[in-house]
C-alpha cells in the first residue's frame, strides 16, 4: 500500500501547477464573461501533450498514466472549469472508447490527431427525451450501401463545433432495445452533420455546449466503433471513465474555492481579528478540507483502478458523487465567507459556485452514481 | 554543436522565511527549484537545439536530491543529465564549485557552456566567470540574447546597466544568461513520462581530475562571517495629486485591504 505519488506523477503535477497558475488562471474568468471557447489554451495544452495524458505513444499520446490525467483535470479546474471539462470531455469521452474499442485502422487514423491535441475531440449519448434513461435512444442508424445513414438530434453536447470527432450513440436495431444500440465516429464535417444552438448556461460557461442535427448524415462503414448493438456496453464503460475525469473537476473546483476562502478569512478582519480565528470558521473549513481530501482519495482510487485494468464503475461513480457533492458544498460555503464580496464578480468564488453544479449533473447525475453503487451493493 | 548547462537547485527564496532571533534562512518546508537564471540557461540551449541541431547535457553539483531538476531539465528537452555528487564536496564556497565543475567539464565535449547569471539562494554571479577563467576560453556575462551566425560564431546581446552591448563571440564560449530573457518551456508530459527512465549519470571526486586541495570545505577560502536579513520594503506606489484626492485615494485603498 503506497498512497504516494510516483516520482514521475510529482513531476507531472509540477509542471501541471505551474501551467495552471501561468496560462489558465488569468483566463478563467475571462471567459466565463464572454462565454467563449478557451481554444488558445487548447492549443498551449496541444503544445505539452496534454491532450493525450494517458494515450499510449504508439498512438501519438504521451504515454502517461490516469493518475497524471485526473492530476491535470484537478489543478487546471482548480481556476478554470471551463477549461477541465473541454480536457475531460477529450479524454475521457472520445479518446478512450475509440482507444479502447477502435480497430487498428480508426486507432490509427483518428488517435494521433486527437492525441497531438490537433483535433479536439466530443462524445453524443444524451437526447432531449433520453437523459438518464440512456436505452431510450432516438437517433437511429442505418446501414446503406457501404455507409450508415443517422438521423436524429444530440442535445447537451460538451465541445459541440469546436470539435472534429464525434461518438456517437444511435439506434441500430429498435426492436432489441438497449441491445439495438451502436456507436459510431462522427468526423465534424460529414455530410448532414450540423451543430445547432449553442446553451446558455449558470456555469462552466466557456465549455461550448450545443445540440448536434443528424440530418441524413452519412459517413462511412467502418465508422462504427465496436460491433453492432454493442453501443450500450461502450456508452456505459465510457463513462465509468468520464466520470473519473468529471470528479477530479468537481475535486478541482472544490480545492480551488478552498484555496480562496483559506487566504480571503486569514485576511479579512471583523470585531478586531482575523476571521480565520473564530471557530465556526476553521470546523466548517476544517469538516469540509476532510471531505475534499477523501474526494481526492476516491478520485486516486478509481484512476488506479482504470490504470490497473480492475473494474472501477463502482469507484468511478462514489468518487464523482462524492466530489460533486463536496464542491457543492465548499463553494457555497465558500461564498459565505467572502459575504457580499463573494456575490460578486470581483472574487472566483461566485463562478466557482455556478461551476460547480454541473458536476451533480452530467455524466451521471448524483441520482445515477447512488443507483450504481447501489446496483452493485444488491446485485 | 554540443553544449552543457550548468544548473543548480536552490530553495525557492520566495517562500524562503528568515529565523528572526537567528537570522538565518529557514530552509525547513521550503520547496526546493532549479534557479530561475540556469532554467533560462537551459531554454537558451534548447533553443539552440531546436534552431541548428545540438546535443544539450545539464550538470549540476549537489546532493543526491538534486536529481530532481536534472529530471526537470530532461523533461523539459535535454539529452544528457549529469549529477556531480560527493562528500568531498561538501561546504564548497563559489571556487571550489567552480573548481569541480572545470574538472568535470574537463571529461566532456562541448562547443558552449551556459550559465545562470547567478543563484537566487547566494546571488554571487561568481560561479560561470570563475569556470571560464579555469577553462581559459571566453565569457559573455548578463545574457540577454544569443544567436548563431556562423560556423563557431555568435551574436551575444549583453545587459549592462544603462542598454546593451552587441558581441560577437568566435570559438568556443561560457554565457551566463538572465531568466528575465528566456521565459523557459514547460516540461512535455512524453518527457516527464521519460525522464526516470532516462539515466543520469552519478560523478564523485573521484571522476574528475581535481585535486583534492580544490573542493570542498578545504578548497573554499571564503568563509561567512555574519548573515542577517535586511529588511523587507515595499516598493510602495507614487501619485500626484492634490490633498483632496489623496484622503479619497488612501480612503479606498484601506478599504481594498479590508483595514476599514
Amino acid at each position: 500500500m503506497d498512497f504516494n505519488l510516483t516520482k514521475s506523477q510529482e513531476l507531472f503535477r509540477q509542471m501541471i501547477r505551474e501551467f495552471a497558475e501561468n496560462e489558465v488562471k488569468p483566463l478563467a474568468a475571462e471567459i466565463d464573461e464572454q462565454e467563449r471557447f478557451p481554444r488558445e489554451t487548447v492549443e498551449k495544452m496541444a503544445k505539452l501533450g496534454l491532450m493525450g495524458i494517458p494515450l499510449p505513444k504508439e498512438y501519438g499520446g504521451a504515454g502517461g498514466d490516469n493518475i497524471m490525467y485526473t492530476i491535470a483535470v484537478e489543478e487546471i479546474s482548480k481556476f478554470c472549469a471551463t477549461t477541465g471539462v473541454v480536457l475531460s470531455a477529450h479524454t475521457s469521452l472520445c479518446i478512450a472508447p475509440i482507444l479502447e474499442h477502435g480497430t487498428e485502422e480508426q486507432k490509427n487514423k483518428y488517435l494521433p490527431k486527437l492525441g497531438s491535441g490537433e483535433w479536439v475531440g466530443a462524445f453524443g449519448l444524451t437526447e432531449p427525451n433520453a437523459g438518464t434513461d440512456a436505452s431510450a435512444q432516438q437517433t437511429t442508424a442505418v446501414l446503406d450501401g457501404e455507409e450508415w445513414v443517422l438521423n436524429g438530434n444530440k442535445i447537451f453536447i460538451t465541445n459541440s463545433g469546436e470539435a472534429n470527432v464525434y461518438v456517437i450513440s444511435a439506434m441500430t436495431d429498435k426492436s432489441k432495445g438497449v441491445k439495438g444500440i451502436s456507436t459510431f465516429i462522427v468526423e465534424g464535417d460529414s455530410p448532414g452533420f450540423q451543430v445547432g444552438k449553442h446553451e446558455l448556461k449558470l456555469g462552466i460557461r466557456g465549455s461550448a455546449t450545443a445540440e448536434l442535427i443528424f440530418t441524413n448524415c452519412r459517413i462511412p462503414k467502418d465508422n462504427i466503433l465496436g460491433k453492432v448493438g454493442s453501443g450500450f456496453k461502450i456508452a456505459m464503460q465510457t463513462l465509468d471513465g468520464g466520470r473519473v475525469g468529471i470528479a477530479a473537476q468537481a475535486l478541482g473546483i472544490a480545492q480551488g474555492a478552498m484555496d480562496e476562502v483559506v487566504a480571503y478569512t486569514k485576511e479579512r478582519k471583523q470585531f478586531g481579528r482575523s476571521i480565520s480565528k473564530f471557530q465556526n470558521t476553521q470546523f466548517v473549513l476544517a469538516d469540509l478540507d476532510t471531505r475534499i481530501e477523501a474526494s481526492r482519495l476516491l478520485v486516486r482510487k478509481a484512476a488506479f483502478c482504470k490504470d490497473q485494468h480492475i473494474r472501477f464503475s463502482t469507484e468511478a461513480a462514489m468518487a464523482k458523487l462524492f466530489a460533486a457533492e463536496t464542491a457543492v458544498a465548499v463553494t457555497n460555503k465558500a461564498i459565505q465567507f467572502f459575504g457580499g464580496y463573494g456575490y460578486t464578480r470581483e472574487y472566483p468564488v461566485e463562478r466557482m459556485m455556478r461551476d460547480a453544479k454541473i458536476t451533480e449533473i452530467y455524466e451521471g447525475t448524483s441520482e445515477v452514481q447512488r443507483m450504481v453503487i447501489a446496483g452493485n451493493l444488491f446485485k | 554543436m554540443k553544449i552543457v548547462v550548468c544548473i543548480k537547485q536552490v530553495p525557492d527564496t520566495t517562500v524562503v522565511k528568515i529565523d528572526p532571533i537567528k537570522g538565518t534562512l529557514i530552509r525547513q518546508g521550503v520547496p526546493s527549484i532549479m534557479n530561475p537564471d540556469d532554467k533560462g540557461g537551459l531554454e537558451l540551449a534548447l533553443r539552440f537545439k531546436e534552431e541548428k541541431g545540438a546535443e544539450v547535457t545539464v550538470i549540476t553539483m549537489g546532493p543526491p536530491q538534486a536529481d530532481l531538476i536534472l529530471r526537470e531539465a530532461l523533461a523539459m528537452g535535454a539529452d544528457k543529465a549529469i549529477l556531480l555528487t560527493d562528500r568531498k564536496f561538501a561546504g564548497a564556497d563559489t571556487l571550489a564549485t567552480s573548481s569541480a565543475l572545470s574538472g568535470a567539464l574537463n571529461n566532456l565535449e562541448w562547443d558552449y557552456i551556459i550559465c545562470g547569471r547567478q543563484a537566487i539562494d547566494g546571488d554571487t554571479a561568481q560561479v560561470g566567470p570563475q569556470l571560464s577563467e579555469h577553462l581559459g576560453i571566453a565569457q559573455v556575462s548578463y545574457v540577454a540574447d544569443a544567436k548563431v551566425i556562423g560556423e563557431n560564431k555568435l551574436e551575444v546581446k549583453r545587459e549592462i546597466e544603462d542598454g546593451y552591448q552587441l558581441l560577437e563571440v568566435k570559438g568556443k564560449c561560457l554565457l551566463t544568461v538572465l531568466a528575465s530573457s528566456f521565459k523557459p518551456r514547460y516540461m512535455n508530459v512524453a518527457g516527464i513520462v521519460d525522464a526516470y527512465d532516462k539515466e543520469v549519470e552519478i560523478w564523485t571526486a573521484d571522476s574528475i581530475d581535481i585535486e583534492e586541495s580544490r573542493l570542498g570545505l578545504k578548497g573554499s577560502p571564503t568563509r561567512v562571517k555574519k548573515s542577517f536579513p535586511k529588511g523587507v520594503k515595499s516598493s510602495g506606489e507614487v501619485y500626484e495629486v492634490t490633498p483632496e484626492e489623496a484622503v479619497d485615494l488612501v480612503v479606498s485603498k484601506l478599504k481594498e485591504k479590508f483595514i476599514i
